[in-house]
């Protein structure tokens, strides 16, 4: 309708006019070839011709008007502008599309290839589309208002008053339920997207030829079979040839500048050794004006059971945190223990179990037939402990139904429910008549990786628990014991007298049953006897010390039902090779004893007894009151006695590899520290404690600390962890016993640091994410009080390479011992030629 | 003609190989010394012969991946000299076309 530029007017021609001008449809002028160049003067013939018939006549003046000689007449096939032809009437407009039609002609074969220009704007050239949309909508309203459309029109709106202002309903209305309730695009499949690649880029490789290929071969049934192999290995004469040949001359030469390269660049400098690591080990000690003294953490006394008694022994609880058992004995000496037996058996003697958490009461007491000088958690059960007394018994307690107690005063405030402290009676004692004659002063529990049979021979142990002990006293003997009911070797007359006689006892102390097999008629199993080497008589041992022969670790059992347990017949078990039956014991005398522990048969009478003991030195000038080895070093073993200690290594026997000077004061305990393995505490007569780093100097004690005003009596480090694993804490020139004490606090804290002095020290952060792990120090005094120590930074903390560097002291120790020997052996020999020498000169001398 | 100047020429490559062979492991820190042949049997040996055994058939097939590897990347190279370094020491392996030589140090010693 309407619409097309000013330049052009759009005219049908009729066939006739068509033919006459030579611009047919589809023959003169097509599609491709719409333009057609007419003569104005033919033109103007034609319309003079035919007048009013002329197609020409409504733009007569237009074509009179026309400047130029020649018009063009366009073939519209596609009725753009609504009629078949259109003649341009402007000159410019048919320079323009007689342009467009040399372009369009040039362009074509190229097209193909043209590059692409970005197009710049050009300007706006109207192609009579504002008309077009201005007509469109002046004849959509003329629509509505139902007259022509010359100018603008007018709206005039209303509305019923009494709507304003009403209030607006809205309704939901589906869009499904009326006809177009709404206008959708279908989605149609855009042909876009299904082209076809013609061309593409990939990059192809070549690789070797493979091939997988399998078959399915018919098993009808299957058959075990095996493959022993092995290794191929030439004879000698094939390795002296080949070691002959000039090929492996060449070789190992062209090879050998390599390796000395390789080697040596080994030795220069370790190329994968952390640096960073390492630093931060210095980096902790830098700054830090730690206090090296140990701290006191906490300390424990009675008043009512421990008054007027000292401390013989601690042990830590194995398992629950912060429990720690001490064994108390009266402060006599033998004529007032005589003097006050009648009393002393109304008292009866006591081990306390402390707690952390109530520094006032005991949590539990156990009781004891007799002082007990030396008592030991039982390792895969540590509710069974045994304790060896003064008259020479071994004795059993059982604490499984205490444990719930003694756990949960750790956590709780420590508020007893009851107030009075439990007591727990002893559950089984040994036989007096069979057990020691001497106080027992040391007792131990075997591993419960082997057992010992009737003849010393260790067996492998089938229950997997801990079920032997050793104890040992001065009446010379060294025993073991089984906890298990003995093979019943009864006659038919025992077991009658023993079914009339079986009726139930009366419990009246509550005591458990675990080991009611054994009351009263425990009996050791070997009797080990320490002859002496060169005279007659025995070494009276006070503290023995056996090889840790632990293997696979069992852990975890469930303590069994010992009453069940039998001692197994020595036949139905497997010796086992590897177990080393060899320990020292320290003796009254000063002497430390080597001996083997297995039972020999006197092949005349049938009788076992031991042999002599391979190697005894005398060391020390008084009683031998520790042999203890060292947690980190097998067979490295601390003695200590007199005014000495002593460090001996097992396998050396010309002497102990390191030996301290006399100090001023009686050393009256000693123990290797449990971090460091350069470390040892002892323990004096004045109740000082002297703090040996072996690393740092062997002439003299690092460190001396007073703790109390009495003589030492026992000393057990120990390594808490806190029920917390993680504290945020700031370490800085603190003690750390501020630490320590918010660890046992159990809860979390930010420190904020504490300022000593302001300007001049430098105050040194150090935020670190600590596993709180305490290192306390339990020590007992000769007045009853247990004091608990915390060990500093310092004294825990091993250096890098710590034991690297003291198994190395060690060696050089007994490179030493041994190169004394020799010369000692060598001047004894020349002083014995000297003599010699002098005495053939005399007798030359005098014959001549 | 076997003499010359009245002295038997006489060649003591072997001799020449312990000289060397001694010279390395009286370096610090080597623990051991091995000669294998191209097929992982072992010739001469300071270990003792289990261990000899373990190592000569383990290293032999380490060396061989370890070579085809290199040959792999670049056909024109190959492999000279293979050290592996563990925890507690290194083993340093020198193949050739007919045998190898292993050595085993400690080099914290």
């Amino acid at each position: 309708i309407g619409g097309h530029p000013n330049d052009i007017l759009p005219l049908t021609l009729t066939s006739a006019t068509q033919e006459l001008f030579g611009c047919r449809c589809d023959e003169d002028v097509t599609g491709d070839n719409p333009y057609k160049i007419l003569r104005k003067e033919d033109i103007v013939q034609d319309m003079r011709m035919r007048a009013a018939v002329s197609d020409f006549s409504p733009m007569k003046q237009l074509v009179l008007d026309y400047p130029e000689d020649e018009l063009l007449l366009v073939y519209d096939r596609d009725f753009i502008y609504g009629s078949s032809f259109y003649l341009v009437l402007t000159a410019d407009a048919k320079e323009r599309h007689l342009k467009v039609i040399e372009v369009a002609l040039e362009r074509e074969p190229s097209e193909v290839f043209a590059t692409q220009k970005t197009s710049e704007p050009q300007p706006w050239i109207s192609l009579g589309s504002e008309q077009e949309i201005e007509e469109e909508s002046l004849n959509c309203l003329s629509f509505i208002l139902l007259s022509p459309p010359p100018s603008q029109l007018k709206y005039r709106i209303s509305r019923v008053r009494r709507e304003f202002g009403a209030p607006i309903f809205f309704s939901d209305r589906n869009a499904m339920e009326t006809k177009d309730g709404f206008i959708e695009c279908t989605p149609y499949q855009d042909k876009n997207f299904s082209l076809k690649q013609m061309e593409r880029h990939t990059g192809v490789q070549t690789i070797p030829n493979l091939k997988s290929s399998s078959t399915q071969t018919q098993w009808t049934y299957p058959r075990s079979m095996c493959t022993q192999y092995e290794p191929r290995e030439f004879s000698e004469e094939k390795k002296e040839n080949c070691l002959q040949s000039e090929k492996l001359k060449n070789f190992v030469n062209s090879v050998a500048s390599r390796f000395e390269m390789a080697i040596q660049q080994n030795e220069i400098m370790d190329v994968f050794f952390d640096d960073w690591k390492a630093l931060s080990e210095e980096d902790s000690g830098y700054g830090r004006k730690a206090d090296p003294h140990l701290k006191e953490y906490q300390s424990f006394t009675d008043l009512h059971f421990s008054k007027e008694k000292t401390i013989s022994n601690i042990n830590w609880h194995p398992t629950i945190n912060g429990v720690i058992a001490v064994a108390v004995t009266e402060r006599l000496s033998f004529e007032d223990r005589i003097n006050g037996s009648t009393k002393l058996l109304l008292n009866p003697s006591l081990i306390l179990f402390w707690s952390f958490s109530d520094p006032i009461n005991p949590q539990l007491l156990l009781e004891c037939p007799d002082d007990v000088f030396s008592f030991e958690f039982c390792p895969s059960d540590p509710n069974i402990i045994v304790g060896g007394c003064m008259n020479g018994q071994v004795v059993l307690w059982d604490i499984s139904t205490h444990v719930e107690q003694l756990q949960g005063t750790r956590t709780s405030g420590g508020k007893n429910i009851a107030n009075e402290t439990p007591v727990v009676r002893y559950c089984a004692v040994s036989g007096i008549e069979n057990g020691h004659k001497a106080p027992i002063t040391d007792i131990q529990w075997l591993p419960g990786t082997f057992e010992v049979s009737r003849m010393g021979v260790p067996m492998e142990n089938k229950n997997g628990i801990c079920v032997q002990i050793v104890t040992c006293a001065p009446d010379c003997c060294v025993m073991f014991w089984d906890i298990r009911a003995p093979r019943v070797l009864q006659t038919m007359a025992d077991q009658r007298k023993q079914k009339v006689e079986e009726k139930p006892l009366e419990n009246p102390h509550g005591v458990p049953n675990t080991f009611k097999h054994l009351d009263l008629t425990w009996k050791p199993l070997i009797r080990v006897s320490l002859p002496k080497i060169d005279t007659s008589g025995e070494y009276s041992p006070l503290k023995i010390s056996l090889r840790d022969n632990t293997c696979d670790n069992h852990t975890g059992k469930v303590a069994p039902e010992y009453a069940l347990l039998r001692v197994p017949s020595a036949k139905q078990l497997k010796p086992l090779e590897d177990i080393c039956t060899r320990l020292y014991a320290g003796t009254e005398d000063g002497e430390l004893v080597y001996t083997d522990w297995k039972l020999e048969k006197d092949n005349d009478s049938g009788r076992l007894f031991s042999a002599k003991p391979s190697h005894r030195f005398i060391i020390h000038d008084g009683q031998v009151n520790t042999v203890r080895r060292s947690p980190f070093f097998k067979d490295i073993i601390l003695t200590v006695g007199g005014w000495t200690f002593a460090i001996w290594k097992e396998g050396v026997t010309n002497g102990p590899i390191i030996q301290s000077s006399c100090s001023q004061k009686k050393c009256t305990v000693g123990y290797w520290s449990q971090s460091r393995p350069a470390v040892l505490f002892i323990g004096k007569e004045d109740g000082n404690i002297d703090v040996w780093d072996l690393l740092e100097k062997t002439h003299e004690p690092s460190q001396t600390q007073n703790i109390t005003a009495t003589q030492i009596t026992c000393i057990k480090p120990w390594i808490v962890s806190c029920a917390l694993p993680l504290i945020l804490t700031a370490q800085t020139d603190l003690e750390p016993g501020y630490v320590a004490n918010a660890a046992a606090a159990g809860s979390l804290y930010l420190f904020i640091v504490r300022f000593r002095k302001f300007c001049i020290n430098l105050i040194h952060f150090l935020f670190v994410v600590q596993t709180a792990k305490q290192h306390l120090l339990a020590v007992s005094d000769h007045l009853g009080t247990l004091h608990i120590l915390e060990i500093p930074w310092t004294l825990r903390s091993p250096s890098s390479n710590e034991k690297l560097s003291m198994s190395k002291y060690f060696e050089k120790e007994v490179d030493r011992l041994v190169y004394f020997e020799k010369r000692r052996e060598m001047r004894a020999k020349e002083k014995k030629d000297y003599e010699a020498e002098e005495l053939r000169k005399k007798t030359v001398r005098y014959s001549i | 003609i076997a003499t010359f100047l009245g002295r038997k020429l006489q060649p003591r490559p072997q001799n020449e190989v312990e000289e060397t062979l001694k010279r390395i492991q009286g370096q610090k820190g080597v623990q051991g010394i091995i000669i294998v042949n191209a097929e992982g049997i072992p010739i001469k040996t300071t270990l003792d012969n289990s261990s000899t055994v373990q190592y000569a058939g383990l290293i032999h097939q380490l060396v061989m991946k370890a070579r085809s590897t290199v040959r792999d990347i670049d056909p024109q190279n190959d492999l000279t000299f293979l050290r592996v370094r563990s925890k507690k020491n290194e083993i340093m392996i020198a193949p050739d076309k007919d045998y190898f030589l292993i050595v085993i140090q400690n080099p914290s010693d």
